[in-house]
């Protein structure tokens, strides 16, 4: 390692120093550099932060925390599309990701964990890659421009977008739209740590409005062409069928049992179905302290009271309101956006009574907005983005009562 | 103020500068909720950039022309009265000659009375300098406005719809073509997120107008 050490600093002398070649560079190298090596640079101010829990740490520890959710999207997208196929069709499958399956000889069977991770790959990997070219080129753009380090905050944008998209999206939607989050999501306002909105839900609400033919409906959550799908088969998610079947409640799930919508074996967006996957998650950031368990523990009690109160009111015409919580828990994208979106330490509020009161409202509003909105039954997005805008308005009165009360106790010369 | 030339330097500040340096939109940021508003196509853009700078140009010379005569303390009466004149007549010619149109500008049209830039330029300018300068800020204020109002709706027709004054220009899928239209250029915030493109582009550009913090 000391070897490596060495050659880094001999190339950062010879070309990426002040007044050398490629000086306009530097965060190019910094990235590298600090990838691989604790910075040596240390404070200089009267304010020291002294913990080796840096930004890089803390988002890495978030991309591991993400990885039951990864390895469970690219199975699930596997599983929905080979489920979805109709063996006798199978000659009439085209395309590059059908190319490498054959080459493969890995095949279709839905009972195979590895012919289903293998085809849900060919889905997640693609997008996955183009999230991180395109949006890494941005930040590399912003961070020269504006001479600062690379940032590591877009590991886990870029992470995060690719598990929010249906698995159907196009390659050039996901580079459109990522590019939007970044631009207009965090650089605009200056980079990470100074957005207010989560650059990740940015992209999404993006593609959301721009292309709501490919975002919304049932035709794009599993990635099969329905041509070629058995008969009778319907790819809309359990929170499309029930807004579009306009049965009451148990009968309108279709057979989706609460178990398997708590496993994640559903159609949706790929990283977000399964609540189990977010769980072990929600456990890493816990333990770890990196994501609030107060704003974890907000959405649940939003979720709970809203449901409750919606079930007390009942409604014969809308079966939304028989809905248990325990059922909104597992649906849509509830679980990912209460453990990877609304956690979000830089877009919620920085006061941990303001994180009660922003995980509330994300639950509360989720509940209601999914109930009475037919518009939007997949809101979870929207709903935190609103939040996000909110954070700082709740975070405001809290900071001026605590100024007040310590200038009370303190006297005329104010709190310490 | 030299009275030597008719088209002195003043003047020329007048016309050329709210074009890009003043800009109205850009660096004053006046009239934005009708540049959010009917910029969804090229057409609307450019009747609602002509009735702005005829009336703004109109209605900087009535004001200046009576400036002298204006008691401070009811000027912002007189000013509303000649603009609201000025306004209902561009309306009713519209009505007249195009109908569709005027239809679906609605009550953008109407509006134009309070559009700030009008009210903001015989307030600013008009009431301080002569009927020739005034005619000349009033165009250069409609044509700067005008331009972004343009420049965005183009965007907005373009990338929204594919085409441009009605024209097709990027062919559409369920055409036949390879275009997708981005459904989020015809809801009113690709209004705001194109403006503030070119706040900030037009800021970048010219750093000297960034505020100093």
């Amino acid at each position: 390692m000391a070897k490596l050490q060495d050659i880094l600093a001999k190339v950062e002398h010879a070309y990426f120093s002040p007044g050398k070649p490629l000086a306009k560079f530097h965060p190019l190298f910094e990235a590298t550099d600090t990838f691989l090596f604790t910075p040596a640079s240390v404070t200089k101010g009267t304010t020291h932060v002294r913990d080796a829990l840096d930004l890089k740490r803390m988002m890495m520890i978030v991309v591991i925390a993400l990885m039951p959710c990864i390895l469970m999207a690219m199975y699930n997208t596997g599983l929905q599309a080979n489920l979805a196929l109709d063996p006798a069709k199978l000659a009439k499958l085209e395309g590059w990701r059908h190319a490498i399956i054959g080459a493969a000889g890995i095949g279709y069977d839905p009972r195979s964990i590895l012919a289903c991770l293998f085809h849900g790959a060919l889905y997640f990997l693609p997008m996955y890659v183009v999230t991180m070219a395109v949006g890494g080129t941005w930040e590399v753009i912003f961070a020269i421009v504006r001479k600062h380090e690379v940032n590591e905050g877009f590991f886990v944008t870029g992470m995060l977008f690719p598990l929010i998209l249906p698995a159907a999206t196009p390659l050039w939607q996901v580079a459109l739209a990522i590019s939007f989050g970044v631009v207009v999501g965090k650089e605009v306002f200056g980079g990470t740590g100074m957005n207010f909105l989560n650059p990740a839900l940015v992209a999404r609400a993006f593609l959301f409005f721009a292309y709501p033919a490919e975002m919304s409906g049932d035709k794009v959550w599993v990635a099969m062409d329905g041509a070629l799908a058995v008969d009778g088969w319907s790819g809309a998610t359990a929170l499309g069928t029930l807004r579009a079947a306009g049965e009451s409640f148990p009968q309108a799930m279709q057979g989706l049992s609460w178990k398997n919508a708590f496993l994640g074996i559903e159609p949706g967006s790929m990283g977000e179905t399964s609540a189990l996957a977010c769980l072990i998650g929600a456990v890493i950031l816990i333990v770890t302290r990196i994501g609030s368990w107060r704003t974890m523990a907000a959405v649940c009690v939003g979720t709970v009271a809203m449901s409750l109160l919606l079930n007390a009111i009942g409604s014969k015409t809308n079966p939304w309101f028989a809905i248990p919580f325990w059922w909104h828990m597992v649906l849509g994208g509830w679980a990912f956006g209460m453990v990877f979106m609304a956690t979000d330490p830089v877009t919620s509020p920085f006061t941990e009574k303001g994180k009660w009161i922003y995980g509330f409202g994300i639950g509360a509003l989720v509940v209601l907005v999914r109930v009475v909105n037919p518009a939007y039954p997949e809101c979870m997005m929207l709903v935190i983005l609103f939040m996000n805008v909110m954070a700082p308005l709740i975070d405001f009165p809290i900071v001026k009562a605590n100024i007040k009360r310590r200038a009370a106790r303190g006297g005329s010369h104010g709190g310490s | 103020m030299s009275a030597t030339t008719i088209f002195g330097k003043n003047e020329r500040k007048a016309l050329i500068g709210p074009i890009l340096t003043n800009n109205p939109i850009g660096v004053q940021v006046l009239g934005i909720c009708s540049a959010l508003a009917v910029t969804t196509r090229v057409d609307k853009a450019l009747v609602m950039t002509a009735g702005v700078l005829l009336v703004t140009m109109l209605a900087n010379v009535a004001v200046s022309l009576v400036r002298n005569h204006t008691p401070g303390s009811i000027r912002i009466i007189v000013q509303l009265a000649i603009i609201a004149s000025l306004v209902i007549v561009f309306d009713q010619v519209l009505k007249a000659t195009l109908y569709e149109l005027s239809l679906e500008l609605s009550v953008f049209v109407g509006l134009i009375i309070t559009n700030c830039i009008v009210m903001g330029r015989a307030e600013g300018y008009a009431m301080q300098n002569p009927p020739l300068a005034s005619a000349l800020d009033g165009i250069g204020n409609g044509l700067g406005y005008g331009i972004v109002l343009i420049a965005t709706a183009f965007l907005r027709e373009l990338l929204g719809a594919g085409k441009v004054l009605g024209f097709t220009i990027l062919p559409l899928v369920k055409d036949g073509g390879w275009y997708v239209p981005n459904g989020l250029m015809l809801l009113a915030p690709s209004g705001l997120f194109i403006i503030a493109g070119l706040i900030w582009l037009l800021r970048t550009v010219k750093p000297e107008l960034q505020e100093k913090d």
